[in-house]
């Protein structure tokens, strides 16, 4: 019996990764290393305008004079900036050929992804760009959003076709000063996507951008820029996966949204890039700085995240609630198994009258893993009337994980209402005898448990991501039980 | 490092001094405290258990610094260290975090150690009661050492008080290291009631044996700037900790708890309750921190900050954190911060109570919940009053205690 369930273990282990294939495709990779001349080829190959090329020679220089930050609860692995190729071209072919199809390899790399970049196959409803490496490969249904005025294109094309828009909001909310990594992708930063929804439109349908990661020795720095204009709606989902490979592959992008007088964003993630593997060798290094303004009256802005993936998860996206009774939410499930380290959560910065946000944030570590809540709740002294709750459950499944807990309160009004509770448990032995009397194995039990105490963050996913995250939050635990 | 600088000149110009004032084992830490002290500095408010704390702002105005050794008749199972037995001599400075530059400071420049020590089995009925009394025309600067040993089975309680009986401006530097062994019992109150002109920082580190129980109450009732540590280590299998805390604060005063409870063995139990009441512009802060470290199963952990901001200048930081590494616990925190209940307030105006009444009603009911967790009757009693007086604005100077007529 022990062999047989040690077998279905590795069995399961093994297949647990199932994006991890590469795909074979011509890429075009600048020389590893960062340099201002790195710079401003990056900017040649896009063919930006002097202005932005200014914009990520000021970040590069103020980069220059930082030292990354060691404050998280985490154990990082040097990063060697000069050893990462900061631009990868998997479009290289079709340049070449001069024809403006997309190399049948790449759309089979998206078909196995589950991502079918031909829009009569795409899942109805869901508009995707799709971005490997540095380049965006396709964006589907643009036309269709065009009709009602709808922006949604991979931001290179953005700076092309809407100069005055990107330069009006680029780094307006999350500054090239911000820190670190903002600075580093400030300077590099390659595709990601452009939405802008002008005023009083609803977008028909769920926007979507998928990274992936293929070539080796590479980073992915994508940024990402959102403007929901007065009365406009949009929702917005991000999912990522990238290659089993046993070197550190970093991934620091930027993700800025800007929310107008009543209007609403949802963000949805379902992040699983590759975790590394049972040994804690290799992995994504998620550095992310996600930050959202809600800058008119009466708007809001939703937060859902799943984690499952990569090495080490160090992000908090974040609200800054300036507009007077703007709300802001932030719903996490972030789960680390084998040896993977999490330092997430979010800042909710009050600054408005009558604003509120609510927080939800679900840990589940396993294996040898560290999982850790950081969050901030800042009542500025103007947010009259502010409102915030914040909940953050761990869960710990097995006896060498960690789960931790590091909220900051910070209140400078006496009328705001701040609360925080956590908690942190395990499975309780009655939970797990229930189920099994019952006839459910041990195995199927914890998945059942975990999917019921995850399920307050999922339920705020769009169906057919939520579909998607439960199946992961079983593949991750699969294989950490006893 | 400005003044960093003028406690280290000092240092080295009274050293021999301060050295013919004090005994061998105190001498014995001196220079290393001095190393760490001058390698370091202040701590700024980039280290993370000092966030809160303006500690290079706290210790540089120019004060006198007090180097007398301890004087006069002690009460029962108190000693001069020099006086203590050697096997609790040679704890002094083992239970401290000496890496800490403030309690770095406090071993260089302390001269004396009062000792409690309650020997094997002894239950010890009065509680025992040390008064810290600042009197003085200058601004003096006191360095306080208190070790308090418990042997197995002992029972005391401890009321630590500290009061200010002039006008000038003080600054205390207090550090506690408790020892309790295996099934001994401690009840260790801290009472503060000073003046604004007064500044304190105390660190209080504790070790926790087998089955042992520790109930920490610290109450700040009037004050300048506080900071209070509170480091427990439970290294015994069943040790049990209460650490509660309230703080009444108006004008600028300012006042930060920082607490972390290490649970180091399987089965232990904590519990922490720290409740606010901020007026005018005054700063309040709670950083408490539960670690629970691999293979200490069985955990049981609880942790409560409440506060009540009456003014939109008052601020409020709280950070209550967990960090665990083992899996079979139950760890829970929870923080709030609010107004009065304009309910309660509406209810009790109805029914004739003017509204500054109400209000004060409401805020010393808050506060109750912290003084009736404490088991010692009298002192209870005693509380009550106190906290009732300070809320009406009538404690802002020592009363009531004969050494300050």
């Amino acid at each position: 019996m022990a062999t047989d369930r040690n077998s279905f273990v590795r069995e399961v282990a093994e297949k647990k990764y199932e994006y991890g294939f590469t795909t074979d495709v011509q890429t075009e990779i600048i020389e590893k290393g960062l340099s201002e001349d790195v710079v401003r080829l990056i900017s040649q190959k896009k063919g930006e305008p002097e202005w932005l090329l200014e914009f990520r020679l000021n970040a590069y220089r103020y980069w220059l004079t930082l030292e990354q930050p060691t404050w998280g609860h985490l154990k990082m692995p040097p990063i060697d900036y000069q050893a990462i190729s900061y631009y990868a071209d998997p479009t290289q072919k079709k340049k070449e050929q001069g024809t403006g199809d997309i190399d049948p390899e790449l759309m089979k790399t998206f078909d196995k992804l589950g991502i079918p970049l031909e829009e009569r196959m795409a899942l109805a409803g869901t508009a995707v760009d799709a971005v490997m490496d540095s380049v965006s490969v396709k964006t589907t249904f643009r036309d269709k959003l065009k009709e009602k005025g709808i922006i949604f294109c991979s931001i290179s094309e953005a700076v092309r076709e809407h100069p005055d828009l990107v330069r009006e909001y680029l780094g307006s909310v999350v500054p090239y000063r911000d820190n670190f990594f903002a600075a580093l992708n400030s300077a590099v930063f390659s595709d990601g996507s452009f939405v802008y929804i002008p005023k009083g439109v609803r977008c028909p349908m769920e926007l979507s951008t998928y990274f992936r990661i293929n070539a080796r020795g590479t980073g992915q720095f994508e940024r990402t820029l959102i403007v929901c204009d007065d009365d406009a709606y949009v929702s917005y989902l991000e999912g990522c996966t990238a290659p089993m490979r046993d070197e550190n592959q970093l991934h620091a992008a930027i993700v800025e949204i800007v929310v107008k007088e009543r209007a609403e964003v949802k963000y949805s993630t379902v992040q699983n890039w590759y975790p590394g593997d049972s040994e804690g060798k290799g992995g994504v290094l998620n550095l992310v700085t996600k930050r959202g303004h809600l800058r008119g009256a009466n708007s809001k802005l939703s937060w859902t995240q799943v984690e499952t993936g990569s090495a080490i998860t160090w992000k908090y996206p974040s609200c800054v609630l300036s507009g007077d009774n703007s709300q802001a939410e932030f719903y996490s499930v972030a789960v680390t198994n084998n040896y993977q380290q999490a330092d997430t959560g979010t800042k909710m910065i009050h600054i408005g009258k009558n604003t509120k946000s609510t927080i939800i944030s679900k840990g589940i570590s396993a294996g040898r893993s560290q999982n850790a809540y950081r969050g901030l709740v800042k009542i500025a002294s103007t947010a009259d009337g502010a409102r915030n709750y914040s909940s953050c459950d761990s869960l710990l499944l097995g006896s060498h994980c960690g789960a931790h807990t590091f909220p900051y309160m910070d209140v400078h009004n006496d009328t705001a209402v701040v609360e925080h509770e956590a908690t942190t448990s395990k499975i309780s032995e009655d939970q797990l005898f229930y189920c099994n009397q019952r006839g459910i194995n041990t195995e199927e039990a914890v998945s059942l448990i975990v999917n019921g105490y995850a399920k307050e963050v999922i339920n705020k996913l769009p169906m057919e991501f939520a579909v998607e995250a439960q199946k992961l939050l079983g593949v991750s635990l699969e294989g950490s039980v006893g | 490092m400005s003044a960093a600088r003028q406690y280290i000149d000092f240092f080295r110009e009274v050293q021999g001094s301060i050295t013919s004032r004090s005994c061998a084992e105190m001498n014995a830490q001196r220079e290393a405290a001095f190393e760490t002290f001058a390698a370091q500095g202040f701590p700024s408010q980039k280290v993370e258990r000092y966030r809160y704390a303006k500690v290079e702002a706290d210790f540089s105005p120019n004060y006198g610094i007090a180097l007398t050794p301890l004087t006069g008749p002690l009460p029962p199972y108190c000693f001069r260290i020099a006086d203590a037995a050697s096997h609790a001599r040679v704890i002094y400075n083992k239970v401290a975090d000496t890496t800490d530059s403030i309690v770095a400071l406090n071993s260089m420049l302390s001269v004396d150690t009062l000792v409690v020590h309650v020997p094997r089995g002894i239950r010890v009925e009065h509680p025992i009661q040390i008064s810290n009394i600042l009197k003085g025309e200058h601004d003096t600067m006191v360095s306080r050492r208190i070790l308090i040993v418990m042997e197995e089975m002992a029972e005391a309680d401890v009321i630590i008080t500290d009061r200010a009986a002039s006008q000038s401006r003080f600054l205390t530097n207090q550090v506690i290291e408790v020892v309790m062994k295996d099934g001994s019992h401690l009840s260790l109150y801290e009472i503060e009631e000073t003046h604004l002109l007064c500044t304190r920082y105390s660190s209080v580190f504790v070790e926790q044996g087998r089955n042992s129980s520790l109930h920490h109450t610290c109450l700040t009732l009037f004050n300048g700037h506080t900071r209070n540590r509170l480091d427990v280590r439970l290294q015994g299998e069943g040790s049990e900790v209460t650490a509660n805390g309230c703080v009444i604060a108006d004008k600028m005063q300012r006042v930060d708890n920082n607490t972390l409870i290490d649970h180091q063995t399987p089965r232990c139990q904590s519990s922490e309750l720290y409740k606010y009441v901020l007026d005018d512009s005054a700063v309040g802060a709670f950083a408490g921190k539960v670690l629970v470290r691999e293979g200490a199963q069985k955990t049981m952990s609880k942790e409560t900050n409440a506060n009540l901001c009456a003014t939109r200048s008052a601020r409020m930081y709280t950070q209550p954190m967990l960090e665990i590494y083992a899996d079979d616990v139950q760890c829970s925190h929870g923080s709030t911060v609010g107004q009065m209940d304009e309910a309660a307030l509406f209810y009790m105006r109805q029914r004739g109570i003017d509204e500054r009444e109400a209000r004060l009603l409401l805020k010393a009911a808050f506060i109750t919940e912290v003084i009736e967790t404490i088991p010692l009757e009298s002192l209870r009693d005693r509380l009550h009053v106190l906290v009732d007086k300070r809320l009406r604005g009538e404690l802002s100077k020592c009363e009531g205690c004969k050494l300050c007529k």
